[in-house]
């Protein structure tokens, strides 16, 4: 076993040694331009093109035409949004998100407000899941879109997308999903779910950096966005920009992948993610964040109450994980994600994000855990506000100096 | 963002980690903070009849900085007067561990721990209190 740890795959994966293996003919020999049409080394990359929409769309079960590349998961964020806000703009101008986004989409929401959109940010429940009745009420004639994730880069819960789907299609709005966190670790099927437009990326599913893709519906409604980056044309106009043939070969090996090992690799990242959960929950005053059932398997975000994320990650100096403590941020503010499940500050700072990923070993979890405790406990020793709990002081009692 | 190798030393092999008792006449407690913001300090003295601080003990809730921070202020508390402590200053702290600006806040939660420890001992031997800057952060 090689330290340190790397146990932070909701940040990003390591490359697949098979996709890297893929993508290295279309650095040299197979360099040229997907959109040279007039000789082979066009054609060569063009052919390395199309083979990845086909490897795409199989694992999310739509059709290649519905594919758009991309430069990542927040630039198709950005199209999506921005794309149906311009492209329907007749419609409507209402658009429901969650305050448990990713950046990518509340800041495309912010953006779109000053455009003059009005947008409703869906307050979730303590478990991290949007209320279904609070969505169908926040619904208006002019709601043109929904956007929710699919599932949370911090906590993992997996929203109830179809439902979710089910209650916009109602209304007459479109399903956008930040599906970046799910595709390639659950099943995602955009006809079954019911997703006018998806968002996802290389680099979480074991594929390069730099590459992502949007999905965009064809039939049934036949879905439509504005493109936000002009140029020659690529992408059915969607999209311009030469393609980034190596990274679009390596999403497509990704995708590959994960379509073949997904059921294998969840049983056994949730098996060891949930060894790792009942061995640290087993220590006082620590507990789970957000909805222990519909979650991503390879995902534990856990608070060691009395103790501050950053220096507990300090301690663990062999495991490279994240904490929902924004002690190194200029604004002191701890996780808006955990915030926004009704955590106080001090568990929110007090929370450490395992993320599993298709190279973790059982000795590693096994270590994660022996090392966790031994921080956590190092730190309980440092700290007063653990003196204070075990002596029966009620913290909340105190009058802190808010600083 | 990686840490200076002062603050690592402090932080993995942190100095008078402990407690004094809160209630005798000698010892002095500051407690500064705030769990909400995610440090919270706790720093005694006990201070002899000759106004020297013989012992300082530290408990800290907060990132390594801010353990680094109050381990290094006891360490530079014990054997000083009470005079001599109260002119320490939180931009001697950042310098010593190399802290960065978005560090600086924990040395100004370790200079506020020192002045109130000195303020509870004073108090509570019938001295007047220092009157302490308001928080700079």
């Amino acid at each position: 076993m090689e330290l340190p740890i790397y146990l932070d795959n909701n940040a990003t994966t390591p490359l697949d040694p098979r996709v890297l293996e893929a993508m290295l003919p279309y650095f040299t020999t197979k360099f040229g331009n997907a959109a040279s049409r007039n000789h082979p080394f066009g054609w060569v990359a063009e052919e390395g093109v199309d083979y990845a929409r086909e490897q795409v769309a199989k694992l999310i079960g739509c059709t290649e035409k519905e594919i758009i590349f991309t430069s990542g998961a927040t630039e198709a964020d950005n199209l999506g949004i921005k794309g149906v806000f311009e492209m329907y703009s007749e419609k409507g101008n209402h658009i429901i998100t969650a305050t448990t986004e990713h950046k990518a989409v509340l800041d495309t929401c912010k953006h779109l407000e000053k455009q003059g959109a009005r947008v409703t940010y869906l307050k979730v429940k303590e478990d991290g899941l949007i209320d279904l009745a609070e969505l169908e009420a926040a619904m208006t004639p002019e709601t043109i879109l929904v956007t929710i994730m699919y599932g949370n880069n911090e906590i993992g819960v997996v929203q109830p997308v179809k439902e979710i789907a089910a209650i916009a299609h109602k209304h007459g709005a479109l399903f956008f999903t930040d599906a970046t966190q799910a595709v390639g670790k659950i099943p995602v099927n955009v006809i079954e779910d019911g997703i006018d437009l998806m968002a996802f990326s290389a680099h979480k599913m074991y594929g390069p950096k730099g590459v992502g893709a949007l999905y965009v519906r064809r039939k049934n409604p036949r879905v439509k966005v504005t493109s936000q980056m002009d140029g020659g044309g690529h992408e059915r106009g969607m999209r311009s920009g030469t393609l980034n043939v190596p990274g679009i070969v390596g999403l497509g090996k990704a995708c590959e992948l994960c379509r073949l090992e997904m059921d294998e690799e969840a049983k056994r990242l949730s098996a060891l993610r949930d060894k790792l959960e009942a061995a640290l929950t087993t220590m006082e005053e620590s507990y789970v964040n957000g909805n222990t059932q519909h979650r991503l398997p390879h995902v534990a975000n856990i608070s060691f109450k009395y103790v501050e994320g950053e220096g507990l990650m300090m301690a663990m100096k062999d495991l490279a994980v994240s904490s929902g403590s924004a002690c190194t941020s200029a604004s002191l503010e701890p996780s808006y994600v955990l915030k926004s499940l009704g955590l106080s500050d001090d568990l929110a700072h007090s929370s450490i994000r395992f993320g599993l990923g298709r190279f973790t070993t059982e000795e590693e979890v096994d270590y994660a855990i022996e090392n966790t405790k031994k921080a956590v406990n190092h730190l309980r020793d440092l700290s007063p506000l653990w003196e204070m709990f075990k002596d029966g002081i009620d913290l909340s009692k105190i009058e802190w100096a808010e600083h | 963002m990686a840490y200076s190798e002062k603050v690592m030393e402090h932080y993995t092999n942190p100095r008078n980690v402990g407690t004094l008792n809160k209630d005798s006449k000698s010892v002095g407690t500051g407690l500064v903070g705030a769990p909400e913001c995610g440090d919270v300090m706790r720093l005694q003295i006990e201070v002899d009849d000759n106004n020297v601080i013989t012992d300082a003990k530290f408990k800290t809730f907060g990132c390594g900085s801010a353990i680094a921070s109050s381990s290094l202020a006891t360490e530079w508390l014990k054997g000083k007067t009470i005079d001599e402590a109260l002119t320490i200053d939180n931009m001697d702290i950042v310098e010593e561990l190399a802290l960065p600006p978005v560090k600086i806040h924990c040395s100004v939660l370790a200079e506020d721990a020192i002045k109130s420890a000195i303020n509870d001992y004073r108090v509570k031997n019938g001295l007047e209190a220092f009157e302490l800057a308001k928080s700079h952060h």
